[in-house]
């Protein structure tokens, strides 16, 4: 079963996000890259299903060179090879492009699965596998958090929750599955494991080897525009409610909630 | 960095080191970043949130959890691929240290086994000896333990009692002896025991749990470090196979000085990532809590706390990664032969004895200054169990007086730089005596500093060069074969060198950073060599005074005191500012920012 694993790099959530001048992107000086965590849900599942199928776990990414450190992270959980998709004129992109660039670079290989992340814990906007899916015309199934592949390897059945209940999807393969939380626990880079992805094969690929044109890429090609970044409003000092009597504050938080929070 | 320059031990204290002579860690490759990732990344999955735990000494707890680290490779890095291990370099090593140093006692266990507990048989085990053992001690089956100790002889380690007698079938040691305060006594598997044989030849042995005649005594109350095990083991007509003589009979003083040195780097490197772990606790406790209506973390004298903490780490950090490069580059050198026999490794890494002190003394005097600010800028709260400061108060005393108490191991640096002297490989002498000349013709009026962000400190941290040579100089010539007894000055002298060695090795890194990445990114590295510096000086120059003051008299001394004030000559600057911008720094990431 050979399985390929979709990676973005993503600004590690616990750096603090502060948006840069124009208004439109963040300021990335002291921005620490890590592997998208929904990524690496799709890495661990990928391991486990190889383990069981034999095969191979190829991982793609897309972005500047600094991603092959995240794609060396993934080839030291495990994953055999890995591809980056680097060109200058992919700065700026949006999620349908890169969609694209990821899907003629998939088109290219053997594959029964694909795991993309649900959605980038960075933009959080959750197209690129769906637009990924459609693009090479195949089944998706989106938010899974349990993959079983049938044992002749033919078809795959997921869950994926809903409202509190489970949804159960079957589906013939190849498809492509984006990961939710809960769907495992990725396992660490192992000091072994990092040592052997030093020797594991990682190429590079620009547009033009994948037979793209760079004017449908970049900020030039972008379908959908970003208006305006604005940082969440500070929260406001909470209150205290005063008052001699139970009573007397059950009626003042009342009239709170009428006057100025009016939920009530 | 083709042409790295080897250095002899000591040597950095009478030549010049360029910046690419050093190894920083901004030299890490993608593979020490991931597993500088992997290291952290357990420490906070898998140790933090049993933190408290730990506290209670479950043998079963901290097995699993060495278990674990041992399947990830952690306890691997210094063993050889064939038994088991990794063989990576000691960059990697280092590594691993400092992430493990914010994880409380089980840093401990972990430095313990990995160190004490396993590097004796890497290094001095024969093939069987390693096949036997090295890889149940990497995959963490067995946990490793090191007994050296004793009550009646402690810093005077070598003078032990324990014996050790050949039985009449000549198959077995008889051992008899108690060990004291052994680390992980009370879930080893295996421990290296010193004796004597015949009460003469001091020897190691390897000793495993279940030979007959081998037990453990009665767990220590401790101030720290309460999930670590501290037990004696006691030695009763323990019998224990010809076969598990380490190394040679008569030898163990070399095994045991060797993992020492081994012990103390990574002693320090370990207190690095506690430090890392004080300032960012810190600074997020100061940015939270308010008083006076504003968070404390605005108050300059909160500033000035996490600034000093900050800046005292980066030259921590840069000295433990410099020394690790230096093993490297040393261990480098050796041919196919020599790189496979563990002895000969040693011995390379004693080449640096003199830095593995310094590393120890100001690793752990450093993360003993960042644990007394954490707590101090948590005001009560610092004080009281519920935060974590208090335990890292606690756990960091201990540092100090393992691995060689700071004081013996400050008289080890000016001694073993003096003993390398005798030998002829160190041009200590010819040193101080080309000072002795220069300061004739010196005159600091008419230097010329280059424009470069850091020329001042450069030129004073050469200086404190001379000053150390020149002091070390004078009270050699007075005191002579009698400066042993002398270790007032000793010890100050050894603060003289241990700072210059702090200083340069974060001066060396800054000017790395800046010919890499330009000056306005290493603004804040800058900044931090320059505040350091700025309070080092006056305090190096003090500390030579009284020194000469002790030594000489008279028209000697009004000589000798012009000559510490010639070269010590620095006009201080604005530090304050300095160390504002710092703070604001740290505030801004609530993390070390370096
Ligand atoms: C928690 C804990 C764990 C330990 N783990 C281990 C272990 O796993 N294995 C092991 O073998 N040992 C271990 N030790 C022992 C430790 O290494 C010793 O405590 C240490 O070497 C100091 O010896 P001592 O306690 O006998 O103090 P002493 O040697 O009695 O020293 C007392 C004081 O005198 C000073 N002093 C001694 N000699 C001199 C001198 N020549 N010049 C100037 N000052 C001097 C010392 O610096 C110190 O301040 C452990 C100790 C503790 C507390
Ligand atoms: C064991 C114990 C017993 C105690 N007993 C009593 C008791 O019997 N009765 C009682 O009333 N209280 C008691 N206290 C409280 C004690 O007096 C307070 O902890 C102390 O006043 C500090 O206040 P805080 O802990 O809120 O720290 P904070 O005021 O939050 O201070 C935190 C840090 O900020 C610094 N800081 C605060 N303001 C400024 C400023 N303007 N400029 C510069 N730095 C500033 C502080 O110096 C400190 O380093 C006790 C505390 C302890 C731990």
């Amino acid at each position: 079963m050979n399985i390929i694993v979709c990676l973005k790099q993503v600004p590690d959530t616990e750096t603090q996000i502060k948006v840069a001048s124009d208004s439109k992107s963040i300021v990335t000086d002291d921005v620490k890259w890590v592997m998208n965590p929904y990524d690496e849900f799709g890495v661990e599942e990928a391991l486990r299903l190889k383990e069981k199928f034999g095969g191979e776990v190829t991982v793609v990414g897309l972005g500047p060179k600094r991603v092959t450190e995240s794609i060396r992270t993934a080839l030291a959980m495990g994953a055999d090879k890995g591809i980056l998709i680097s060109d200058d004129a992919l700065e700026g992109s949006d999620s349908l492009a890169v969609a694209k660039a990821l899907a003629a670079a998939i088109k290219e290989l053997e594959y029964d699965l694909i795991f993309t992340g649900q959605r980038g814990v960075d933009d959080d906007l959750g197209i690129v596998g769906a637009a990924c899916a459609e693009l090479l015309g195949i089944p998706q199934m989106s938010i899974i958090v349990k993959v079983e592949v049938a044992e002749d390897g033919k078809t795959v059945k997921v869950t994926r929750p809903v409202e509190g209940e489970n949804l159960v999807i079957e589906s013939s393969l190849p498809a492509l599955i984006t990961t939710q939380k809960g769907l495992n626990e990725p396992r660490y880079a192992s000091l072994p494991g990092i040592m052997k992805a030093k020797k594991k094969p990682l190429e590079e690929k620009t547009l033009s080897d994948l037979g793209l044109d760079a004017a449908g890429f970049g900020e030039g090609g972008r379908k959908m525009k970003i208006v305006e970044l604005t940082p969440p409003p500070a929260r406001a000092a909470g209150k205290i409610v005063e008052g001699e009597t139970p009573q007397e504050k059950a009626a003042e938080l009342a009239k709170l909630l009428h006057d100025e929070a009016k939920v009530i | 960095m083709a042409d790295k320059k080897i250095f002899a031990g000591g040597e950095f204290l009478i030549t010049d080191v360029a910046p690419d002579d050093v190894f920083t860690p901004e030299d890490f490759t993608d593979e020490h970043k991931m597993i500088y990732e992997t290291g952290s990344d357990f420490v906070e999955k898998e140790i933090a949130p049993v933190i408290d735990k730990l506290e209670e000494k479950d043998p079963d707890l901290v097995l699993e959890l060495l278990g674990k680290a041992g399947e990830l490779g952690l306890l691997g890095t210094d063993i050889q691929e064939e038994n088991g291990g990794l063989g990576l370099d000691k960059v990697s090593t280092t590594i691993v240290a400092e992430v493990m140093g914010p994880a409380g006692s089980f840093s401990v266990v972990y430095s313990a086994h990995t160190g004490i507990g396993t590097l004796p048989i890497v290094y001095f085990g024969n093939e069987e000896q390693k096949a036997k053992y090295l890889p149940k001690l990497a995959s963490g089956e067995w946990c490793g333990a090191y007994c050296l100790t004793e009550s009646g002889s402690g810093s005077d380690a070598l003078n032990a009692r324990t014996k050790a007698v050949l039985s009449e079938d000549g198959k077995y040691y008889i051992l008899n002896g108690e060990k004291m305060f052994i680390t992980n006594a009370g879930w080893a598997s295996s421990f290296i025991v010193y004796a004597k044989v015949d009460g003469e030849d001091f020897t190691g042995f390897i000793v495993e749990k279940d030979f007959p005649g081998v037990s453990t005594g009665k767990e220590e109350t401790k101030m720290g470090v309460h999930g670590s095990s501290t037990r004696p083991v006691v030695l009763e007509d323990a019998k224990i196979p010809v076969e598990n003589v380490l190394f040679e009979i008569g030898k163990g003083h070399k095994i045991a000085f060797n993992i020492l040195n081994i012990g103390r780097w990574k002693l320090g490197a370990s207190c690095v990532g506690g430090c890392k772990g004080c300032v960012a606790e810190a600074v997020k406790y100061a940015n939270g809590r308010t008083q006076f209506k504003v968070p404390i973390s605005s108050f300059g004298m909160i500033k000035t706390k996490l600034t000093d903490m900050a800046v005292r780490t980066y030259m921590s950090e840069s000295m433990m990664y410099r020394l690790a490069g230096m093993f490297d580059d040393k261990l480098a050198l050796l041919d196919a032969e020599a790189k496979k026999s563990g002895a000969e490794n040693a011995k390379a890494i004693e080449e640096y004895a003199a830095e593995c002190s310094i590393s120890k003394v100001y690793g752990s005097e450093t993360l003993d200054f960042c644990v007394d600010e954490y707590v101090q800028i948590l005001g009560g709260y610092g004080f009281c169990a519920e935060y974590p400061a208090e335990r890292y108060y606690r756990d960091s005393r201990i540092n100090r007086i393992w691995e060689g108490t700071n004081e013996i191991n400050r008289m080890l640096v000016p001694g073993t730089m003096m003993k390398r002297a005798m030998q002829g490989r160190l041009n200590l002498l010819q040193a101080a005596q080309a000072v002795a000349g220069d300061l004739m013709t010196y005159s600091p009026l008419s230097v010329e500093l280059p424009d470069t962000p850091l020329a001042l400190q450069e030129h004073i941290i050469k200086m404190s060069k001379k000053l150390a040579l020149m002091v070390a100089g004078v009270t050699a010539q007075k005191f002579g074969a009698n400066l042993a007894r002398e270790q007032e000055v000793l010890a100050k002298i050894a603060d003289i060198v241990i700072e210059i060695f702090a200083m340069e090795s974060g001066l060396l890194r800054t000017l790395k950073i800046i010919s890499k990445d330009g000056e306005e990114k290493a603004k804040y590295q800058i900044a931090a060599v320059k505040v350091y510096v700025d309070e080092m000086i006056p305090r190096i120059e003090s500390w030579a005074k009284q020194i000469v003051s002790y030594v000489e008299e008279g028209d000697m001394l009004r000589t000798q005191l012009a000559g510490v004030k010639k070269l010590a000559r620095y006009q201080p600057i604005d530090a304050v500012t300095l160390k504002r911008e710092i703070a604001d720094r740290i505030i801004d990431l609530e993390s070390y920012p370096f």
